[in-house]
């Protein structure tokens, strides 16, 4: 099962944490307790230029794990800020891992010829979750990212999330069914600016991980969504593809449509990126800093529901939580499977917002 | 040494049985003795009731393959093929190695030729894996309800967009034809291959022995080969087919040529090999022109200069210890299919003690190439085929987890036309005309029906391929390809489950 929700102001307005906790909330049905989750874009605005680290660590502040990652980021990267990511226990959730975010950015000599900057924030989180006992929940400019075992309304009041605000919001509920659930492999999840929710389970994971390790991915986490989220980063910032393209290339046109539209391209990606097809069920939402794709499995095995309400879009697996958040809306849909929905940012937003 | 040796009688291990309650022959009927080509039937007279004489089918004893056919022509049921094992006391020496070893002391001994792939008791890994299902947490897939997909593309692909992407052929069924020589069977069965292959969408392979004019007209789906003895190999030849495969080896006899005797060498494989009629046609264990990786890259783009890089160039290789480190050599001397074929790959002829005791299995192969090319980096400029031993559809999509693109079938391919694996294709007696040119038998093979029933292996294959795939939750075959995660090992230890890089079940 699992529950997701996307609120998306493409004006760039602002929202607190408030509505998408309700809105994930009434999907209760469709999560068990073990992982709930949010992102919110626009939640730092005073350090929008620096990558905003969330990481976890097992245990307490005393965990040598802290000393140890912070030692490795003030050796590569301008730490500009550090601080405790305050939480809140409560009866529901008593206790949890030590989480502190870092506002930072990488120091210029230390790339490599080749690197990007976002290369280099890749290579530094991909070192830190093979570091023990530390994790990086969200790397992202402006983003964070709070998650954790418990159903999402309580872990919602555990990181209190209407005390953040942001203009795209994503939530989700997992009920898990591959992985054991922990605080780690709760959803969201991130890499750079890209976050995923999603909901299914995919049949080519072992396809589509071993396509990805031969191109410099490792997939610690084991989870389907960590494989979506690398396929889209692969494809659209490694490779070039257009958000449009990478979509097809996870959930493709029939070879019979692409043989009666005679498309060449579509057929030249379908052939080069077979092994990064994403198969069984899912419908996930993938957000950017551009704005957010919503995307079935080709055979629409998973409900997702999208809605839009002047500037503002929604993507939900349930009608209810759209319902919830404004009764009235222009339109509502549901996304054919393998018809990704495109919704971007309008133009000059931040000036807007 | 001049002197004559004691030819020591073995029997054959199998005879054919009569019913003679049920049989015909009082009625004249004498269909068993004329389709046995080996000469192991005989019509002895009898009197019946009323003193006629009557011709009654009986065992000769000495000529039986358990080919079969007598079994399958006689109208009336009558026949069945038993099995009769030379008892020895000795619980070590078995009836086959007593029985060779006679038949090589005799005066005719020599190497002992088979035809047909390996028989020997190694293990058949494929029988050790299983699919997963999809329960509950995810849902299976209706093949009749839902679109399923089984093409498949073979040839390079560059490692990222925006690069030219090679030639490519292109599969409706990821099966194809492997390579059985022009002479090794005759012309109606590559005709029906390629007629098969046409109506199915897929590719049938020359094989060593040149590729016959009139059969030119289905180049689209033809592989031609270049082997070691270059037999017909022309600059018309390379350009009449869809892709040119350069043989290295084979999975029945690795590290050998071949040897098509002269007697089989009539008019028409004469002209398509460019050799005398009558002559052996022999080819050499390696190729004259290749005797390091180096070599290979200069005949593969020698090939693909000639073709002006129009159609993938295929290397084949029997499948061997260190096959993951050849792969990887062949991968990066330009091929853009390597096919891997594993010991108990067929053949028309092979001595015995080569098919028996050389290479490895295909399982253990194509698992440990694909992962080899991954771990390179370098998995998707080539394309990988399976073969050797494939026996069913749940066969092909094994392979394909565990790394292969498609597969090539062969023995299939007889067995669709009758063969009942008598292992005898070198004799030139084959009882269905399959492997042979001999008037009177080759005659066996209607084209037409051999087609169709090419074509009903395919179809049946592709539909159980859909059925499996449906169960696992795929739509799309490529999302099966080396996905390992979906297979599971019963009975396998560690080691073999390491290199198949799948869990044990329950794991």
């Amino acid at each position: 099962m699992c529950g997701i929700v996307g609120i998306i102001n493409t004006d760039g307005k602002r929202t607190d944490g408030s509505h998408i906790r309700e809105a994930i909330r009434i999907q209760r049905e469709r999560g068990n307790g073990l992982g709930g989750g949010f992102a919110v874009y626009g939640a730092y605005p005073e350090n929008r230029d620096k990558y905003a680290f969330h990481i976890m660590y097992e245990g307490d502040r005393h965990n040598p794990a802290v000393s140890a990652v912070e030692d490795y980021l003030q050796g590569r990267t301008h730490v500009y800020q550090s601080e405790q990511i305050p939480v809140y226990p409560n009866d529901r959730i008593p206790r949890g891992p030590y989480f502190k975010r870092y506002f930072l950015k990488p120091i210029d000599e230390f790339l490599s010829p080749q690197q990007t900057e976002e290369d280099y924030i890749v290579e530094t989180v991909m070192h830190i979750n093979r570091m023990p006992d530390a994790f990086v929940v969200s790397s992202g400019k402006d983003i964070g990212v709070f998650k954790g075992m418990g159903y999402p309304e309580d872990i919602a009041d555990y990181f209190r999330i209407e005390d953040y605000s942001g203009h795209m919001w994503v939530a989700h509920n997992r009920f898990p069914t591959n992985t054991p659930g922990w605080w780690g492999g709760a959803h969201p999840f991130t890499i750079l600016d890209k976050a995923v929710v999603h909901n299914g389970e995919i049949t080519s994971y072992g396809t589509n991980v071993r396509w990805l390790e031969m191109n410099g991915y490792q997939c610690l986490l084991r989870t389907d969504t960590e494989v979506i989220s690398y396929i889209y980063d692969k494809l659209t910032r490694q490779d070039g593809l257009s958000k449009k393209d990478a979509c097809f290339v996870m959930a493709p046109a029939l070879w019979e449509e692409i043989d009666r539209r005679g498309d060449e391209k579509d057929r030249y990606l379908r052939q080069i990126y077979g092994t990064a097809i994403v198969n069984g069920p899912f419908g996930i939402v993938l957000t950017h800093t551009g704005g957010a794709i919503v995307l079935n499995d080709r055979n629409k095995l998973r409900p997702v529901v999208c809605a839009q309400a002047g500037n503002t879009y929604y993507a939900s697996s349930e009608e209810c939580s759209i319902r919830l958040l404004s009764p009235e809306v222009d339109r509502i849909w549901s996304p054919k499977g393998g018809e990704p929905v495109m919704i971007d940012m309008i133009e000059g937003w931040k000036e807007a917002a | 040494m001049n002197g004559m040796a004691n030819n020591w009688k073995v029997i054959p291990a199998f005879r054919p049985v009569f019913d003679l309650d049920r049989c015909d022959y009082a009625n004249g009927c004498t269909i068993c003795a004329k389709e046995c080509s080996f000469g192991e039937i005989s019509l002895r007279p009898v009197k019946d009731g009323g003193g006629e004489v009557r011709y009654r089918p009986s065992a000769n004893l000495s000529a039986c393959n358990a080919c079969q056919r007598c079994v399958k022509m006689c109208p009336q049921n009558a026949i069945h093929i038993e099995h009769q094992p030379m008892h020895t006391s000795h619980g070590y020496w078995t009836s086959e190695h007593v029985g060779n070893i006679w038949r090589q002391a005799g005066n005719e001994g020599g190497v002992l030729l088979v035809g047909n792939g390996a028989t020997g008791p190694q293990r058949r890994y494929f029988d050790h894996i299983m699919f997963d299902a999809c329960q509950v947490t995810n849902p299976s897939i209706d093949p009749l309800r839902e679109p399923m997909e089984i093409r498949r593309y073979l040839g390079r692909k560059p490692a990222r967009y925006g690069e030219e992407i090679g030639p490519q052929l292109k599969l409706d069924v990821p099966i194809m034809f492997g390579a059985m020589s022009f002479g090794a069977v005759n012309k109606r069965v590559q005709e029906a291959e390629a007629r098969a292959t046409q109506a199915s969408g897929t590719y049938w392979n020359t094989g060593e022995g040149g590729f016959y004019k009139d059969l030119r007209i289905y180049g689209a789906n033809t592989i031609v080969q270049v082997a070691s003895g270059r037999f017909g190999v022309s600059e018309d030849f390379l350009k009449s087919a869809a892709a040119v495969e350069i043989k290295i080896g084979q999975g029945a006899k690795p590290g050998i040529g071949g040897h098509l005797p002269g007697e089989k060498v009539l008019k028409a494989i004469s002209e398509t090999r460019m050799i005398p009629e009558g002559s052996d046609a022999l080819s050499p264990a390696p190729h004259h022109d290749i005797y390091s990786i180096e070599d290979l890259r200069q005949l593969i783009y020698a090939i693909k200069e000639a073709m002006e890089y129009r159609v993938p160039v295929s290397v084949k290789i029997a499948a061997v210890h260190n096959v993951a480190p050849i792969v990887s050599g062949v991968a990066r001397a330009g091929a853009d299919i390597i096919a891997i074929d594993g010991f108990r790959g067929g053949t028309g002829a092979t001595p015995l003690q080569i098919r028996q005791n050389t290479g490895i299995p295909i399982e253990l192969a194509i698992s440990a190439a694909d992962t080899r090319l991954r771990e390179e980096g370098i998995r998707d400029t080539v394309s990988l085929v399976a073969s050797g031993g494939i026996m069913c559809s749940s066969d092909v999509l094994k392979a394909i987890c565990l790394g292969a693109d498609a597969v090539y079938v062969g023995t299939p391919v007889l067995v669709a036309l009758g063969c009942g694996l008598c292992q005898r294709c070198f004799s030139g007696k084959c009882p269905y005309g399959i492997t042979t040119n001999r008037p009177g038998l080759a005659e066996r093979i209607d084209v037409d029906q051999a087609t169709q029933a090419l074509a009903n292996l395919l179809h049946a294959w592709g539909e159980e391929l859909k059925e499996l795939m449906g169960s696992m939750g795929i739509s799309a075959i490529e999302a099966l390809r080396s996905n390992r995660d979906r297979l599971r090992g019963v009975g396998l230890n560690e080691e073999e489950l390491r290199i198949l890089e799948i869990k044990h079940a329950g794991a």
